[in-house]
C-alpha cells in the first residue's frame, strides 16, 4: 500500500531486530521491473515486533516504528496508536534499564509507595500497577535493553539500584503454594522437566481425551459443572459446545493468561511451576473444538512464567505432544505464545483478540460473541489459565466425580490469592464451600488487627473484616452482593491507609480505561477526582451517578466495575459520612 | 467500447468488490479516481489478486500483488503476448468465441508473432511474469480490466483499448457478473456528457448522427434539420482553427488553453478565432482570451439535473444554493441564447429537458425523475418504466440463442510512441495526477492542501545520481517543442530513464509546452503520456552561455 512515511531511518541494530520478526514487505525482481507485495496478512506481528524492539533496544524510535510499518504495511499513525497504548513500550528515548515499582494495593502499604517516593526524580523509575507478586511484596519489574526482564520481590532500594546497575543475582524467593489437585505438582516437580511432569500423571488426560473424542469430552465437561474462573463463571462445557456447533471451518483456542487484576497471582504460580499442565489443557481444548491453533497470551510483567511456558511448548513439540499427528491420533495442533505489553484491559477477552491481531487493545462490541467470531474473526474458545488446568481433572476422573467436589453450584476446587496482612501469603487451593475466615486461618491468620478485606480484586469489592462467615462459592458471594472475581483475598489491618488504597484503585482505573467509551474515559477520571477531594466526607451521590452511567454505557466490564470498590468503601464508611 | 455496441464501462462498482482478478492497467486510480479505488480496495480486501501495469510504481501500483513496470507505450505488445500465451495454453474460451465473437482467426494470427521474448524486448517485463498474469486472468472465475489515461493518452489510444477488449473476448471475461472492461471516468459526469450526445458523431443515447433513421427521429421532434455529417472532434477542431477554417468557438466548462498538448500551438490557434464565447464557473485562462464570458452556475450545487457515473448510473442532483451574482445555470443560458435567436423554446425546467431526452434516447426511456429519486439512481439501459436498470452490459454475449450482434476481434499491432528517444532527448517523460489536484487546477489550485507538492520533475534515484540532481533544485526540462523550468523531486517509484510531471499547475509550470500533439486519429486523444525530454542543470546552461 502507499504508506506515507516520513523517511526516518532505523538504525542497523533496530533493523536486525525488526527483520527477525517481520518478513520483507515485497520482493523486487529484475532490477525493479516487477515487484511482488506480501499482502497485508502480517498485522498480527505488530505487537511482537514492537516488543522485540523495546526489549532489545530499550525504546521504539520513530525510525524503528517506520521500518515496522514499511514491512507490515501499517500506516504509522495506527502503529503509533498501538505502541503508545502499552505501558511497557516506550515511544520516547529513556535509560536502558527502567524499574517499574509497584505501588498498587498490596505493595503500597508494604514499602512500595515509600520505595517509589524515595527514588522520586529518577528518570529510570516508574510507578507501576499491580505486578502480580502480592505474595512477596513489594515487587519491582526491571526492563533491561538487550537483556531479559527481571522481577524483584521483597524489593528494597538497594536491590533495585543494584539491578538498575546491572546485577542479576537471585531476585525472587519461591512462592508459597498450598493445594492437593491443581497445585499438586508445584514444588514437587521440576517445571522444566517433561519427564517429571509425565511421572506425576502429565499428558495422561490428553491421551484419554484423544480416545474419548470431542463429543464425549464436552459431555463430561458439562457434567462436571466446571465454570470459568476468570470472573464471569460461565459454564465451560457450554462454551466449548457452542464453538463446536459452529459451521465447519477453522477455529482457535485462546488461553487468557493476561492475569492483571490487582491482587491476583495464582495463574502466574501455575505457569511458573507447572507449565506443561497448561499446554496439555489447551491441547485438549483444541481437540474438543477441532481447532488447529492455540494462542497463549501472557501478560508482559511475567518474565519467569513466559520463559517457563516457552520452554514447555518447545519441549512438548519435540516430544510429539504438539505439532502434527499428536500421539498418533491424527490430530494436528500447535500453540503460539504471545506476550502482552502492560495493559490491564487486554485481560478482557475481545481486547485480548485485538491485541493479538495488532490493534489497540480495545474491547469489541458483543455480539458477536467469541464462540462465533473471536480471534481473527474465527470461532474461538477463550478460557483463563485456572479454568483450563481443571480440564485434565475432569477428563481423568470423569465429569460426574468432579461435580461431587465442592458445592452443587460451585464444583471443584478454586485457587485463592491470599495476600496483604496475613501471616503466610500465597496461593491456596480450597474445595468450594470454605468460608472466608477458614481461608484466612489457612494462611496463618491475620497480622495485626484486621479491618477490611478486598475480595475479587480492584474490580471486586471491599468487605468488613468481620465478614468471616461468607462462604467462598459463586452462589454465596452473589447472594452477599460481592464477587470472588479472580480469587483475590487481600487483608488490610487497621494500620493501613484505606483512603490511600481506594485512591490508588481509582487512579488504576483512570489509567487503565482504554478510552473507547466516553462514560468510562471521563467517568474514571471524575471518580478519581471525587475520591481525591474527599476530606472526611465524599460525594457519594455523584459517584453513584457516574457509576450508573459507566454501567449503562460502557461496552466492557472495566467500565461496569470501575467504581465498585469506591462505592463499597463509601458504604463501609471509609470516607466517613457521605455528602 | 464501440466494439461491444455501447460507449461505457461494462460493470458496476459492486462487481469489482466481488471479482477474483483485477488488471489495473495504465491507471493511478488511487490518486486520480479515489472513489473508484475505494471500491477496488474492497475487492482486494475480499481477496482479489491485483496486477498493476504501469511504468511508474505509483500509489496505486503499490497496492498490487504484482506490479509490472512496463515501458511507456508498450501496452499492445504486452496484451498481445498475453493473448498468445492464453491461446498456446488452450485457455481461451472456444465455445464463447464461436458463439459470441467474430474474427478470431485473424486475431490469433496477429498475436502469434508476439512471443514472450519479443514482448520482453518491447515492454521490459520478464516473460514468466507476463505468462503468470495471462494465466491468472484467463483462469479466474471472474476478472476485470480497468484502465484510464495510461491507455488512452497515446497516439494509438484506440488500438490500446482494442487490445484489452480482445483479451476479454478471448477469455469470456465480459458480460458476466464480476467480469468486465472498466474505463474509469475522471469526473462525476464524463459518462453523462457522452450519453447526452456531446460527441461529434453521436446524438443522445449513442445514436449515430449519420444514420437517417436516428436523425429523422430527432428532426421530427425538433422540427429542424440536423447536419447529415458528423462534426470535428477536439483535435480536428484545433487543426481547423490553425488552418483558419474554424472561426468561432463556444466553450462550455473546458479550459483548452491549458489542458491541450503543445499549449503554445493551442493558444496560437485560439488567438486566430474571430469570436470566442466561454461559459464557465471560473474565469479560466481560456476565458481570459474570450470575447464574451458567460458566468455559469455550479452544476453540483446551484442547478437541477442529473449526472451519470462511470457505472452508467444516472443520479439526480439538486440545487442547494442560489447562484451568485449574474451567474445562471447552463440550461438557462442556453435557453436564453436560443430565445434570442428566436427559437421559441421558452425556459424549460431540467425535468422538461430530461423528459424530452427520454422520449428520444431508448436507454434512458424508463428513468423518470420520480424513479431516479425512488431508486437512488438507475443504471442504463433502462428502456421502460418497469425496467430495473442494468447492472452490467453485454450479457447478450452469453445468450443461449445465436448472438444477434457478435463482438468482433479487432487485431492491432504495437507501435512505438511517436516522440522517440534520442541522444539529445534521452529520457521518457510521462504525465499524471496528484491526489489533491484536478485537471488544470482551476478547481483545485485555489485551496491549501497539506499534501500539495506542486509541479516537479520527478526523476529516479539512479538518474538523479547520474545527473547530480538534488531534491528541490530547479532544472530545465526540454523536449523537441520547448523547455520549462521545474524543481527536481526524486521518486523511488521511477525506473532509470523514466520521469514524471503532474499536470495540475499550468500557471506555474506549463508542461504542455513539452508534450507532443500527436493524436489518435480514431479517438482524437493526444499522446500526453510519452514525451522525449532532456534535463539540464540550470548552472550548466548559464555556464554554456544559454
Amino acid at each position: 500500500m502507499d504508506l506515507k512515511l516520513a523517511g526516518r531511518q532505523a538504525t542497523s541494530a533496530e533493523n536486525a531486530v525488526i527483520a527477525s520478526v517481520c518478513p520483507e514487505a515485497e520482493t523486487v525482481e529484475l532490477a525493479g521491473r516487477v515487484i511482488r507485495l506480501e499482502r497485508n496478512t502480517h498485522r498480527h506481528l505488530l505487537l511482537p515486533a514492537l516488543a522485540a524492539v523495546q526489549s532489545e533496544i530499550g525504546w521504539v524510535s520513530p525510525g524503528a516504528l517506520e521500518e515496522i510499518c514499511r514491512r507490515l504495511h501499517i500506516p504509522p499513525a495506527e502503529a503509533f496508536g498501538v505502541a503508545s497504548f502499552y505501558a511497557l513500550i516506550s515511544t520516547e528515548a529513556r535509560p536502558a534499564s527502567v524499574a517499574h515499582v509497584c505501588d498498587d494495593t498490596a505493595c503500597r502499604a508494604a514499602g512500595g509507595a515509600a520505595l517509589l517516593a524515595g527514588m522520586d526524580g529518577r528518570d529510570d523509575v516508574i510507578s507501576s500497577p499491580c505486578l502480580g507478586q502480592c505474595d512477596r511484596r513489594p515487587a519491582v519489574l526491571i526492563q533491561r535493553a538487550g537483556e531479559p526482564d527481571l522481577v524483584i520481590t521483597g524489593a528494597t532500594r538497594e536491590k533495585v539500584l543494584a539491578a538498575l546497575a546491572g546485577a542479576t543475582s537471585a531476585t525472587t524467593d519461591a512462592p508459597l503454594v498450598v493445594g492437593d489437585r491443581l497445585l499438586s505438582r508445584i514444588g514437587n516437580t521440576d517445571p522444566t522437566s517433561l519427564d517429571d511432569f509425565r511421572a506425576f500423571g502429565g499428558f495422561q488426560a490428553l491421551a484419554r481425551a484423544l480416545e474419548m473424542g470431542p463429543d464425549e469430552i464436552i459431555t463430561q465437561l458439562k457434567a462436571s459443572g466446571l465454570k470459568g474462573r476468570g470472573g464471569a463463571a460461565f459454564p465451560t462445557g457450554v462454551k466449548w459446545e457452542a464453538v463446536r456447533a459452529q459451521p465447519p471451518g477453522p477455529r482457535v483456542v485462546v488461553c487468557n493468561a493476561d492475569e492483571s487484576e490487582p491482587g491476583t497471582f495464582k495463574d502466574r504460580v501455575v505457569m511458573e511451576g507447572d507449565p506443561f499442565a497448561l499446554i496439555e489443557s489447551i491441547t485438549i481444548a483444541g481437540f474438543a473444538v477441532e481447532a488447529d491453533r492455540g494462542f497463549l497470551y501472557i501478560r508482559g510483567e511475567y518474565p519467569l512464567a513466559h520463559a517457563s511456558l516457552a520452554h514447555a511448548i518447545a519441549t512438548s513439540r519435540e516430544a510429539g505432544f504438539l505439532g502434527t499427528d499428536i500421539l498418533g491420533s491424527g490430530f494436528d495442533f500447535d500453540i503460539e505464545l504471545r506476550k502482552g505489553q502492560g495493559a490491564y484491559i487486554c485481560g478482557e477477552e475481545t481486547a485480548l483478540f485485538n491485541s493479538i491481531e495488532g490493534f489497540r487493545g480495545e474491547p469489541r462490541q458483543k455480539p458477536p460473541f467469541p464462540v462465533q467470531s473471536g480471534l481473527f474473526g474465527l470461532p474461538t474458545v477463550i478460557n483463563n489459565v485456572e479454568t483450563l488446568v481443571n480440564v485434565p481433572w475432569v477428563i481423568t476422573e470423569g465429569g460426574e466425580a468432579y461435580s461431587r467436589i465442592g458445592t452443587p453450584d460451585s464444583t471443584g476446587t478454586r485457587l485463592f490469592c491470599l495476600s496483604g496482612d496475613v501471616a503466610h501469603p500465597g496461593v491456596y487451593e480450597f474445595e468450594s464451600g470454605r468460608t472466608l475466615g477458614e481461608a484466612i486461618e489457612a494462611a496463618g491468620g491475620p497480622v495485626g488487627t484486621p479491618s477490611f478485606i478486598m475480595l475479587g480484586g480492584a474490580a471486586g469489592s471491599l468487605v468488613s473484616a468481620t465478614n468471616l462467615d461468607l462462604k467462598l462459592t459463586f452462589e454465596d458471594s452473589r447472594a452477599a452482593g460481592v464477587s470472588l472475581g479472580s480469587g483475590v483475598i487481600m487483608l488490610f489491618n487497621d494500620g493501613v491507609d484505606m483512603k490511600g488504597i481506594v485512591r490508588r484503585i481509582a487512579r488504576f482505573f483512570r489509567d487503565e480505561s482504554c478510552g473507547q467509551c466516553v462514560p468510562c474515559r471521563v467517568g474514571t477520571q471524575r471518580v478519581e477526582e471525587a475520591v481525591a477531594r474527599s476530606d472526611g466526607s465524599i460525594e457519594a451521590a455523584l459517584i453513584e451517578d457516574i457509576d450508573r452511567a459507566m454501567k449503562d454505557a460502557s461496552i466492557c466490564g472495566l467500565g461496569h466495575t470501575a467504581a465498585a470498590v469506591v462505592r463499597s468503601a463509601i458504604a463501609l464508611g471509609i470516607f466517613g459520612e457521605a455528602k | 467500447m464501440a466494439v461491444l455496441g455501447a460507449g461505457g464501462g461494462t460493470s458496476s462498482y459492486e462487481e469489482i468488490e466481488n471479482t477474483d482478478v483485477i488488471l489495473l492497467w495504465g491507471s493511478n486510480a488511487r490518486n486520480a479516481h479515489p472513489i473508484f479505488f475505494h471500491h477496488l480496495l474492497k475487492g482486494v480486501h475480499n481477496g482479489a489478486r491485483l496486477y498493476g501495469i504501469d511504468p511508474r510504481r505509483s500509489e496505486s501500483a503499490q497496492w498490487a500483488d504484482v506490479w509490472l513496470g512496463i515501458d511507456v507505450g508498450s501496452d499492445i505488445a504486452l496484451a498481445n503476448a498475453m493473448a498468445k500465451v492464453i491461446i498456446d495454453e488452450g485457455l481461451h474460451r472456444l465455445t464463447f468465441i464461436e458463439h459470441a465473437t467474430t474474427g478470431f482467426d485473424a486475431y490469433a494470427e496477429t498475436v502469434s508473432s508476439y512471443t514472450l521474448e519479443r514482448a520482453t524486448e518491447i515492454t521490459g517485463i520478464p516473460g514468466e511474469v507476463i505468462r503468470e498474469m495471462a494465466i491468472a486472468y484467463a483462469t479466474a472465475d471472474t476478472a476485470q480490466i480497468c484502465w484510464t489515461l495510461g491507455i488512452t493518452e497515446h497516439h494509438n489510444a484506440t488500438d490500446n483499448v482494442l487490445a484489452l477488449i480482445s483479451l476479454a473476448l478471448l477469455t469470456g471475461q465480459v458480460g458476466r457478473y464480476g467480469s468486465g472492461l472498466v474505463p474509469i471516468r475522471g469526473q462525476n459526469n464524463v459518462q453523462g456528457g457522452g450519453d447526452m450526445g456531446a460527441l461529434p458523431n453521436k446524438l443522445p443515447g449513442f445514436q449515430d448522427v449519420e444514420d437517417d433513421a436516428f436523425r429523422g427521429k430527432f428532426e421530427a421532434l425538433y422540427g429542424k434539420t440536423i447536419p447529415t455529417q458528423k462534426g470535428w472532434h477536439l483535435t480536428q477542431m484545433f487543426e481547423a482553427m490553425a488552418a483558419g477554417k474554424l472561426r468561432a468557438l463556444y466553450v462550455i466548462g473546458e479550459n483548452p488553453a491549458q489542458s491541450e498538448a503543445d499549449s503554445a500551438h493551442t493558444r496560437n490557434s485560439l488567438e486566430k478565432l474571430d469570436f470566442m464565447v466561454v461559459q464557465d464557473i471560473f474565469l479560466t485562462a481560456t476565458a481570459e482570451m474570450a470575447d464574451v464570458v458567460l458566468p455559469a452556475a455550479a452544476d453540483w450545487a446551484e442547478a437541477e439535473g442529473t449526472v451519470t457515473s462511470s457505472e452508467r448510473r444516472v443520479q439526480r442532483v439538486r440545487a442547494a444554493l442560489v447562484p451568485p451574482g449574474d451567474a445562471r445555470t447552463d440550461l438557462h443560458i442556453l435557453s436564453a441564447l436560443a430565445e434570442a435567436m428566436g427559437s421559441g423554446w421558452g425556459y424549460p425546467t431540467a425535468e422538461d429537458a430530461w423528459d424530452e431526452l427520454r422520449s428520444l434516447s431508448p436507454p434512458h426511456a424508463g428513468m423518470s425523475y420520480r424513479r431516479l429519486e425512488q431508486m437512488g439512481g438507475i443504471q442504463w439501459p433502462c428502456p421502460s418504466e418497469d425496467h430495473p436498470g442494468t447492472l452490467f452490459l453485454h450479457s447478450r454475449l452469453w445468450d443461449e440463442d445465436p448472438v444477434v450482434d457478435p463482438a468482433p476481434f479487432i487485431p492491432v499491432e504495437w507501435a512505438a510512441p511517436v516522440d522517440t528517444l534520442s541522444d539529445e532527448f534521452p529520457l521518457r517523460m510521462t504525465t499524471g495526477r496528484h491526489l489533491d489536484g484536478f485537471n488544470t487546477g482551476v478547481q483545485s489550485g485555489g485551496f491549501e492542501s497539506p499534501i500539495r507538492i506542486g509541479c516537479t520533475i520527478d526523476v529516479s534515484p539512479e538518474d538523479a545520481d547520474r545527473l547530480a540532481l538534488v531534491t528541490g533544485e530547479t532544472v530545465t526540462v526540454a523536449s523537441r517543442r520547448g523547455s520549462i523550468d521545474a524543481p527536481v523531486r526524486i521518486d523511488s517509484g521511477l525506473r532509470p530513464g523514466l520521469t514524471f510531471m503532474a499536470l495540475h499547475y499550468p500557471d506555474e509550470v506549463d508542461i504542455n509546452v513539452l508534450t507532443i500533439e500527436a493524436w489518435d486519429p480514431k479517438s482524437g486523444t493526444a499522446e500526453f503520456k510519452a514525451t522525449a525530454i532532456r534535463i539540464d542543470k540550470v548552472d550548466t546552461l548559464t555556464a554554456a552561455g544559454h
